[in-house]
């Protein structure tokens, strides 16, 4: 078990360094120079030349490859082009204002998702998962920006509950919504492919009563695959994040990563990326592990 | 039973999208910029969806966003299944280092926040709808190449592809001839389901001003401007989001409506 964790830990290194070349390349080679929205187009070429030497954007793009890749070796990403603070202050400023967002979404969408996908498939067809059913899939049709925007509409406009902007529970409720949709059909589905097999048939034909039937051996094995997607659901989680703090105006990561977009901020770009591609791949990591630990079926590292 | 009754919604829906988007310059009582009033007007007799804050119809801006929305759907979600199904398709049949290679590209893709990815890419490029077209196909065909792949594993063993190599076919003529037809059905659900999200993610690129830039409209960029006009004007921010809401739900519902009839597996 250690040593496939610690052989899935190396694995994370190419994959990691695999990312930052993709990135990092796509970023400089495209047109158009991060100092032309910096500078003011007036200055001497000479002053323009020593920033550009500066940022080091006058070497060749695989030497500040590889000098970016050294320096994040040692966790130094840089400093921004706007606020000239090291990237790794920028985010770890706005990871934890993030975080308030994130972590009690996840928590909300898990402690709704799971029994409200179990009755739904439990009572399958029923009015309660007819219900469900179209709640979830209009929440998975629906763009998320929009969703805040109606939520916006409908509690700070019309009702004068909560302010526009600034306030955590709009955000909060917009992302938990927009995870939960998916989240609640897959467990859905996952609870129906359990009870449907032959060892449900068979507990109870032995007359077990139902609720030891539903909660000692459908739900068990019904929260397996639920493990993977939360591990898969924290990038959407993330990835909802840029937008949804971009809207309602949270000064998370996410709102810091749309801004260094705009404003071509390369190494506040590079460290985002990184740092979120380091939690998605712990995440899913994280999610594999997760497998073993529900079901002891699973070890991994044993042939 | 209901299952189908949602299929047939679907697809009516979405038949109705692709006339009126088609016959958009027919139908549309305006041009799409041009202006017609002097501010916002709520929905009425003379403009259906009122006017946004330029002045302009609503309802001919929508009906030219359709083209412009369900067009983005359509090209991304062709790119992605054409990546994914030649990576999906080598990696199974070929296995080994073939297989090692892709596979750990796919995880090196799937690993990228892609919003963020594809907001930055936009970023760098001039924004415009076929850009927008090609960057969504190129970061979406990952779950394509692994399905693709899963099901030339399964039907790489089946006796009729070792019949086929018996008799001589060359692996281009058993790649494509024998074993992608039977793959059919999963990837055409798969197209459904990401057209579906091809949508949703021009819809967000363009709102925040990286995807298809005014004054062409999408439904995704008639909603850039909603926010600032909340409370003067909701039916700026409501009516787009509602087409977009709409045309998804109806992909969602055709996509689980195959799926169900070709007893796919996910």
């Amino acid at each position: 078990m250690r040593k496939y964790f610690i052989k899935r830990l190396l694995q994370l290194i190419p994959l990691l360094i695999g990312i930052s070349l993709i990135s990092f390349f796509v970023m400089h080679l495209a047109p158009g120079d991060p100092t032309a929205l910096f500078i003011d187009p007036n200055v001497r070429p000479e002053e323009l030349a020593r920033v550009r030497a500066n940022w080091g954007l006058d070497q060749p793009v695989y030497i500040q490859y590889f000098l970016w890749l050294k320096n994040a070796c040692l966790l130094d990403f840089g400093q921004s082009y706007t606020t000239g603070q090291p990237v790794i202050y920028e985010i770890a400023q706005r990871l934890p204002v993030t975080l308030l967002l994130m972590v009690p979404a996840f928590l909300i969408t898990l402690l709704i998702t799971i029994p409200v996908g179990v009755i739904s498939a439990v009572r399958k067809g029923s009015w309660f998962d007819n219900t469900v059913t179209f709640l979830s899939f209009t929440g998975m049709a629906m763009p998320t920006f929009w969703l805040g925007l109606m939520l916006m509409l409908l509690f700070s406009v019309k009702l004068h509950w909560f302010p526009a902007v600034g306030n955590l529970i709009l955000p909060l409720l917009t992302m938990t919504l927009g995870n939960l949709a998916g989240l609640t059909r897959y467990q859905r589905s996952a609870m129906l492919e359990v009870l449907g097999q032959d060892f449900i048939r068979a507990a109870r034909a032995k007359g077990l009563p139902e609720r030891v039937v539903i909660f000692k051996h459908a739900l068990r094995n019904a929260l397996i695959p639920i493990v993977t997607i939360l591990g898969l659901s924290l990038p959407d989680l993330f990835g909802g994040a840029f937008i949804i703090e971009t809207i309602f105006a949270w000064p998370g990561m996410g709102r810091l990563g749309v801004q260094s977009i705009f404003q071509r901020d390369y190494p506040v770009i590079m460290g985002i990326v990184m740092f979120s591609a380091l939690l998605i791949v712990i995440a899913n990591l994280l999610a594999d592990l997760g497998y073993s630990l529900v079901d002891p079926r699973i070890r991994y590292g044993k042939e | 039973m209901g299952k189908n009754k949602l299929v047939i919604f679907g697809l009516t829906v979405l038949a109705i999208f692709v006339l009126l988007a088609a016959a958009a310059p027919l139908l549309a009582p305006y041009g799409p910029d041009e202006i017609v009033a002097s501010q916002t007007l709520p929905p009425s007799f003379s403009h259906f969806f009122g006017t946004d804050d330029l002045g302009r119809d609503l309802f001919s801006r929508a009906l030219f966003g359709a083209r412009v929305s369900l067009s983005v759907g359509l090209v991304a979600v062709l790119i992605s299944i054409v990546i994914g199904t030649l990576f999906g398709s080598l990696a199974g049949y070929y296995g080994g280092f073939f297989d090692s290679v892709i596979m750990r590209f796919v995880d090196v893709m799937l690993a990228f926040p892609s919003i963020f990815l594809i907001l930055a890419i936009q970023a760098m490029l001039t924004p415009n709808i076929y850009n927008v077209m090609v960057v969504i196909g190129l970061t979406s065909w990952m779950g394509v190449a692994r399905l693709v792949r899963g099901e030339f594993l399964r039907i790489r063993e089946l006796q009729y592809v070792e019949a086929a190599r018996a008799i001589g076919c060359s692996d281009r003529r058993i790649i494509f001839r024998h074993i992608l037809p039977n793959a059919q059905a999963p990837i055409i659900v798969a197209g459904t389901l990401g057209m579906a999200g091809a949508i949703l993610t021009e819809s967000a690129l363009s709102f925040l001003g990286l995807g298809v830039q005014p004054p062409m409209a999408s439904w995704g960029n008639m909603l850039m401007d909603s926010q600032a006009y909340m409370f003067d004007a909701p039916w700026l921010a409501i009516i787009p989001g509602l087409l977009i809401l709409v045309t998804v739900l109806s992909l969602y519902f055709v996509g689980e409506g195959i799926r169900e009839k070709l007893d796919v597996r996910q």
